[in-house]
C-alpha cells in the first residue's frame, strides 16, 4: 500500500498549557513500519503527544524529527485518523474521502480512482453517496480510515479511534485495524485507553506517567500483528503487566482537579 | 401494582403545512364574515372582499406594477448590496484576529441604532433619489447579516478545520470547503431576518421620499382615507414577505439537505 519508509522521533519534547504542565523530556522513536501505542492514565499528555507528532502543536520543549524516505505518491506523510472521525456532515461518504485529494496535483480521474480503491478496502463501496448521518459509528470510523490511506500516508496518527464505538463494533474494527495497518505496513502511532487495543496492535507500547507525561516504561510486543488475538495468554499477560503500571496513576488522576 | 404512567411526552411539536393555510384562511374568513355582518366598520378597516378588488383595479389600471417594480427593484438592490457587504465583514471578522475586535465593536456600536432614523441623514447625503433608499436597505441588512456571519464562522466545530489543516489542505480550501458551508445554516437563517428587516426600511424610506413604490403608495392612499388601497399596499408588503421567506426556505432545504 505505501512505499514510504519513515523513522518518527520526539526528543525531549516538553509542553504546558499556561500553568499546567503536560509533557517532560519525551523521547520516542517509532521506527518505520512500526506501531507505537501510546497509553496512560487520564490527562497524561496522550493526545497532546500525538499533535506534536503530527505538527499540529508545537512543542514548548524539544523537537519532532521524521527521516527515511516518502513514496512519490504519498500527499500527506503525517496523517490522522480522528476520535469523533471529523466527516463534513455536507459531503457525502465518497466527498469526504475525494477532500483530502482535491488540493493534490492528481487528475480527476486518478483521484476518483483513489476513492473507488479506498472505499473497496473499507467496505464502504456501496455507501459511496451516503450521507455521514446515515452511517453507524464504525461505518463513520470506516470513512475516517479510507479518508486516511486515501492520501498514502508515511505515518498513521490515530487518536483514540475506537473509543467513540460500541464494544462489539470495537472488537470488529480492531481486527480490521490491524489487518489494515500490517498490510499498509506504515509507521502508526496509536493512541489509547483501552488496553487490549494496545496489545493487539502495539510492537511498542509506551506507558507514560501521570501529568506532567513522562516515559515510564517501554513494553515491546514482538509478534507480528497478524496473528494476534486480544485473548492470547502471552498478550493477556502483557495487559495486566500494563494495568499494574497504570492502575495508581489512573486512581490519582481520577480524583484530580484539572483547573490548576 | 400501579400501570408506569406515560411522561415522556411533549416537547417534539411538528409543522402541519395545512395548519398554517387553514389558519390564514379562516382569518380572513372570519374577517370578511365580520365585515359582511357589519361587526366590522369597514370604514376603518375594509373587507378582504374589498381589498381583493382594490387589488384587481390596481392589476387592471398598471399602477400595482409600477409600484411592485419599483419596490423590488429597490429591496433586491438594497438587500444585496448589505448581504454581500455583511458577508465579506463578517467572514473577515470571525476568521482574523486582527479584524475581530475592532470589527466587533463598530458593529455591536452601530446595530442599535434605528435605521430609520437615519433616512433623512442618508437623503442628505445621497440625495432624495433611489441611492438614499438603496443605502437604508443595505445599512438595515449589513449588520444582522455580520453578526450571523461571525457566529456561524464562529460555530464551525473546530475538530473539521483542524482536520482540513491535518491533511495539508489550503487556507482557501478550508474556507471554502470547510468554513463557509459550516456557517451556511447560520447564514441563512440569518436572511429571514434581513429580508424582513429589509422590507420595513423600504417601505420607510419609500414614505419619506418616492413617488413610486408600495411605500409610497400606503403613505398616499393613508392620506386620502383609502383605506381599501391602503390595506391593498400592506397586501403587497405581506405576500413579498411571504414569498421571500418561502424561497429561503426553499434555498435551505436545497442548500441543507445534509442536516
Amino acid at each position: 500500500m505505501t512505499g514510504s519508509a519513515v523513522r518518527l522521533a520526539l526528543e525531549g519534547v516538553g509542553h504546558a498549557f499556561g500553568t499546567l504542565k503536560v509533557l517532560d523530556g519525551v523521547d520516542l522513536v517509532a521506527e518505520p513500519g512500526e506501531v507505537m501505542v501510546l497509553i496512560g492514565p487520564s490527562g497524561c499528555g496522550k493526545s497532546t503527544l500525538l499533535s506534536i507528532f503530527g505538527g499540529m502543536l508545537a512543542p514548548q520543549a524539544g523537537r519532532v524529527r521524521m527521516d527515511g524516505a516518502v513514496a512519490p505518491d504519498c500527499l500527506n506523510a503525517l496523517t490522522y485518523v480522528f476520535q469523533d472521525f471529523a466527516l463534513l456532515p455536507w459531503r457525502s461518504v465518497a466527498g469526504n474521502v475525494s477532500l483530502v485529494l482535491e488540493d493534490s496535483a492528481l487528475s480527476a480521474a486518478e483521484r476518483a480512482r483513489r476513492v473507488e480503491e479506498v472505499l473497496a478496502l473499507t467496505g464502504l463501496s456501496d455507501f459511496a453517496g451516503a450521507w455521514p448521518k446515515q452511517l453507524s459509528g464504525g461505518m463513520r470510523q470506516r470513512v475516517g480510515i479510507a479518508r486516511a490511506l486515501a492520501v498514502r500516508p508515511a505515518v498513521l496518527l490515530m487518536d483514540e479511534p475506537l473509543s467513540a464505538l460500541d464494544a462489539q463494533t470495537r472488537g470488529l474494527l480492531l481486527d480490521e485495524f490491524a489487518e489494515m495497518i500490517a498490510r499498509a505496513g506504515v509507521t502508526t502511532v496509536y493512541v489509547t485507553h483501552n488496553l487490549a487495543e494496545a496489545v493487539r496492535l502495539g510492537q511498542q507500547v509506551v506507558v507514560l506517567s501521570r501529568r506532567p507525561g513522562r516515559v515510564r516504561e517501554i513494553v515491546r510486543i514482538d509478534r507480528p500483528l497478524a496473528g494476534r488475538h486480544i485473548e492470547d495468554a502471552d498478550l493477556l499477560a502483557i495487559e495486566q503487566h500494563l494495568w499494574a503500571l497504570i492502575r495508581d496513576d489512573a486512581a490519582l488522576a481520577d480524583r484530580e482537579r484539572v483547573d490548576g | 401494582m400501579a400501570e408506569v404512567p406515560f411522561r415522556g411526552g411533549g416537547f417534539a411539536p411538528r409543522d402541519i403545512p395545512a395548519a398554517s393555510v387553514g389558519t390564514l384562511v379562516g382569518l380572513v374568513l372570519l374577517w370578511q364574515a365580520g365585515a359582511s355582518l357589519h361587526w366590522i366598520s369597514t370604514k376603518f378597516l375594509p373587507a378582504p372582499w374589498d381589498i381583493a378588488r382594490a387589488l384587481y383595479a390596481l392589476a387592471a389600471s398598471g399602477e400595482l406594477w409600477v409600484h411592485l417594480s419599483a419596490s423590488l427593484q429597490r429591496l433586491a438592490i438594497g438587500w444585496a448590496v448589505g448581504t454581500v457587504a455583511g458577508l465579506v465583514v463578517g467572514l473577515v471578522v470571525g476568521l482574523f484576529t486582527l479584524a475581530r475586535s475592532p470589527g466587533m465593536a463598530v458593529v455591536s456600536a452601530l446595530f442599535p441604532i434605528p435605521k430609520i432614523a437615519l433616512v433623512p441623514l442618508f437623503i442628505i447625503w445621497f440625495g432624495i433619489g433611489e441611492g438614499s433608499k438603496v443605502i437604508t436597505l443595505a445599512f438595515g441588512v449589513f449588520f444582522p447579516t455580520v453578526i450571523n456571519t461571525v457566529a456561524g464562522v464562529d460555530g464551525v466545530p473546530r475538530n473539521l478545520i483542524r482536520m482540513g489543516q491535518s491533511f495539508g489542505l489550503g487556507w482557501w480550501s478550508i474556507v471554502r470547503k470547510i468554513v463557509l458551508p459550516g456557517a451556511l445554516p447560520a447564514i441563512l437563517s440569518g436572511f429571514r431576518i434581513t429580508t424582513s428587516t429589509a422590507i420595513i426600511l423600504l417601505v420607510a424610506a419609500e414614505m419619506i421620499g418616492a413617488e413610486k413604490g408600495i411605500g409610497a403608495f400606503v403613505l398616499a392612499a393613508g392620506n386620502l382615507y383609502d383605506t381599501d388601497n391602503l390595506l391593498a399596499g400592506i397586501v403587497l408588503l405581506s405576500t413579498i414577505g411571504l414569498v421571500l421567506s418561502w424561497v429561503i426556505g426553499r434555498m435551505e432545504k436545497l442548500l441543507l439537505s445534509w442536516r
